[in-house]
């Protein structure tokens, strides 16, 4: 099942990745989710909550950020459908860090970030027995 | 009625609806009707032993219910109750081509010490002993001298500044600071190797001097026992051509970094935690500062030092050889430096990974307008008041502890170490509940009791009592000086670690 963003949402998320090097950004998608279609329709760019010097490698995004995050979305009649991180200097799949702390269902856009210019993003969901990622094609429009 | 909000991904276990209206007058009772209707969300809500799993949150209206009265929160008619999945996630250590910054044959300190050096010269001896030096074109003789005119300090002669100080000493460097105050013991021989068993409670810089001196006498070691401060540390780093920073704490990592940008020194830094390490040259002539990485220190206790959570007896091996190794190309200008680079470390994978570093224009010592002109109070900066080194009302001494314990009084011990400390030793009939999770376990601690609350030393006890203040707990009591004092003053059976 691929997720579909325009050309533009893409370039923010990869922009941010940018800005954050050499930490990791983090935010949240908001879309529509039909079954078969997935689609992303803004984005909530989140301060990576987790501690200053482990932000290298590491991203947190609070509850009350999703709490927040959950009433913008339900004002534009959209949903929490998933979230981007960036990996500074790695790849752009999901750590077996991310499989840990993530959960099935959301999609989850992983950025590669090299000598702090964007290189590529992957986007990836949890199987439901959270044992692996699979990637699902981004659609850009 | 409560509306209990169902997050995106639990929607297919609750017939694909946002908000589902549910009665009950606490939470409990509000979640067990909701599983009760979808029998589905129950596995994903609660784990195996019936609790709320981690990384589920709930809260009532905007408030997290943890706060409230959790399960037994009351819920009012039209409130809402909406279940948060908290998001977190990281990169792991995977290996990366080699990045290169473009930066080569920079010989940052050639120009300074050419003449100097120039003016050195080689007995038969030196040219014997250094030999391998020498056969290598890129050191040679102008090398080895250079080496010789050089001077670097190292703050620390621990993890760190032990294999540092041996191999600069072995390869050269002729003359080597050491900045220490402390004494050998042996929780340090595991891995402080400048250090020997006989050295056990003997001063660090007596032992370090007499331990290089006894590998390279050509090597002129300079010691000072002193507490490196805002007051001595400008005065400290001016003879040197290079510091080198090897010490475990947030005050003075910063302290010496100003002090290094305001006398435009390099600063190799390496620091260390359990498998990971980190190095990196902070050179603001040349790139950015510790501070252009690290803007503002961590919460005082939310990183643990090595004291607190251990470190492989041999990473600092791996990262104190980084160091030295950096410190000698600086000194001969040779190759690409870690400079604007930040080299992580990661001994269980076996891997090396490095982040480019950025120098920000904003930064306030080493930026375009600097806001920090001279060393400030780098306690109070990194938030570490005097009241926790001292005192405090709510200490209670090992002692103290014991008379009232023998006097038969009602006294609720806390340990917050980890399991793993525990079975090392612990109090009798004392409770484990490690400090991370005080918050989330307090209630199976009750007000109305004493809590006399340990740790290893007293620095997770003073955070745990913090958190239970927070929480409205009074009768709390911090044992000053931990388990390891206990073992020290009231039962000599113990071990201390």
């Amino acid at each position: 099942m691929p997720i579909t963003l325009n050309n533009e949402l893409l370039q923010a998320i990869a922009r941010h990745s940018e800005e954050a090097y050499p930490s990791e950004c983090c935010g949240i998608m908001l879309g529509e989710d039909e079954g078969e279609q997935r689609r992303v329709f803004a984005l909530l760019p989140q301060t990576n909550q987790s501690a200053a010097d482990e932000q290298y490698h590491r991203f947190l995004i609070t509850p009350e950020m999703m709490l927040a995050a959950d009433k913008q979305a339900r004002a534009q009649q959209l949903d929490v459908i998933g979230f981007y991180h960036s990996h500074p200097e790695d790849e752009a799949r999901p750590s077996n860090f991310d499989r840990e702390y993530a959960w099935p269902w959301y999609s989850y856009i992983v950025v590669r970030v090299r000598d702090r210019n964007y290189d590529k993003m992957a986007s990836w969901r949890l199987d439901d027995d959270r044992s692996h990622f699979d990637e699902e094609d981004i659609h850009i429009i | 009625m409560a509306i209990v909000t169902i997050p995106t991904p639990l929607r297919q276990y609750a017939a694909q609806q946002r908000e589902v209206n549910i009665g009950g007058i606490t939470i409990d009772e509000v979640l067990g009707g909701l599983t009760a209707q979808y029998p589905e969300l129950r596995r994903h809500l609660y784990n195996e032993n019936g609790s709320m799993r981690n990384f589920v949150n709930v809260y009532l209206n905007d408030e997290d219910v943890r706060y409230l009265k959790k399960g037994n929160t009351a819920v009012a008619e039209g409130d809402t109750i909406s279940i948060i999945p908290a998001i977190a996630g990281g990169s792991a250590a995977l290996p990366n081509p080699p990045l290169r910054s473009g930066r080569e044959n920079n010989a940052l300190l050639q120009g300074v010490k050419g003449q100097q050096a120039s003016d050195m010269s080689l007995s038969h001896d030196e040219i014997l002993r250094y030999s391998r030096h020498l056969l290598v074109p890129e050191v040679a003789m102008d090398g080895q001298k250079k080496l010789k005119a050089a001077s670097v300090l190292l703050i620390g002669a621990g993890g760190l500044g032990s294999p540092a100080a041996l191999y600069l000493a072995a390869a050269g460097v002729g003359r080597i600071g050491i900045v220490d105050f402390d004494v050998v013991d042996s929780t340090n021989l595991q891995r402080q190797i400048i250090h020997s068993s006989e050295a056990i409670g003997t001063s660090k810089l007596a032992s370090a001097k007499a331990r290089i001196e006894g590998l390279n006498p050509y090597v002129k070691v300079e010691t000072y026992e002193t507490m490196l401060s805002s007051e001595n540390a400008l005065e400290l780093f001016k003879d040197y051509d290079i510091i080198a920073d090897g010490t475990d704490n947030f005050p003075t990592r910063y302290l010496v970094n100003d002090a290094c940008v305001l006398l435009g020194k390099p600063n190799v830094y390496g620091s260390i935690f359990r498998f990971e390490g980190q190095a990196s040259v902070f050179y603001a002539k040349e790139g950015p500062c510790y501070r252009c990485l690290y803007p503002e220190p961590p919460p005082p206790g939310l990183v643990p030092s090595c004291a607190e959570g251990g470190v492989l007896g041999v990473l600092p091996g791996t990262i104190g050889l980084i160091q030295a190794t950096e410190a000698i190309k600086l000194i001969l200008g040779i190759g690409e430096p870690l400079i604007g680079r930040l080299m992580l470390y990661d001994a269980l994978s076996m891997r090396f990974r490095e982040l480019k570093l950025r120098k920000d224009p904003d930064c306030p010592i080493c930026g375009e307008h600097p806001t920090i002109t001279e060393l400030i109070d780098y306690q109070a900066f990194c938030g570490i008041t005097t009241a926790d080194e001292g005192f405090t009302e709510v200490d209670i001494s090992p002692l103290e502890l014991k008379e009232r314990l023998d006097r038969g009084e009602d006294l609720m011990l806390l340990d917050v170490r980890e399991a793993h400390e525990w079975d090392i030793a612990h109090l009798e009939g004392a409770t484990l509940i490690p400090v991370n999770d005080v918050t989330e376990r307090a209630h199976e601690l009750s007000t109305a009791d004493d809590i006399v609350v340990y740790c290893k030393a007293g620095t997770r006890s003073a955070r745990a009592v913090q958190q239970l203040q927070m929480l409205g707990f009074r009768k709390l009591h911090n044992l000053r000086g931990g388990i390891n004092a206990w073992a020290a003053q009231v039962d000599p059976t113990m071990p201390s670690y």
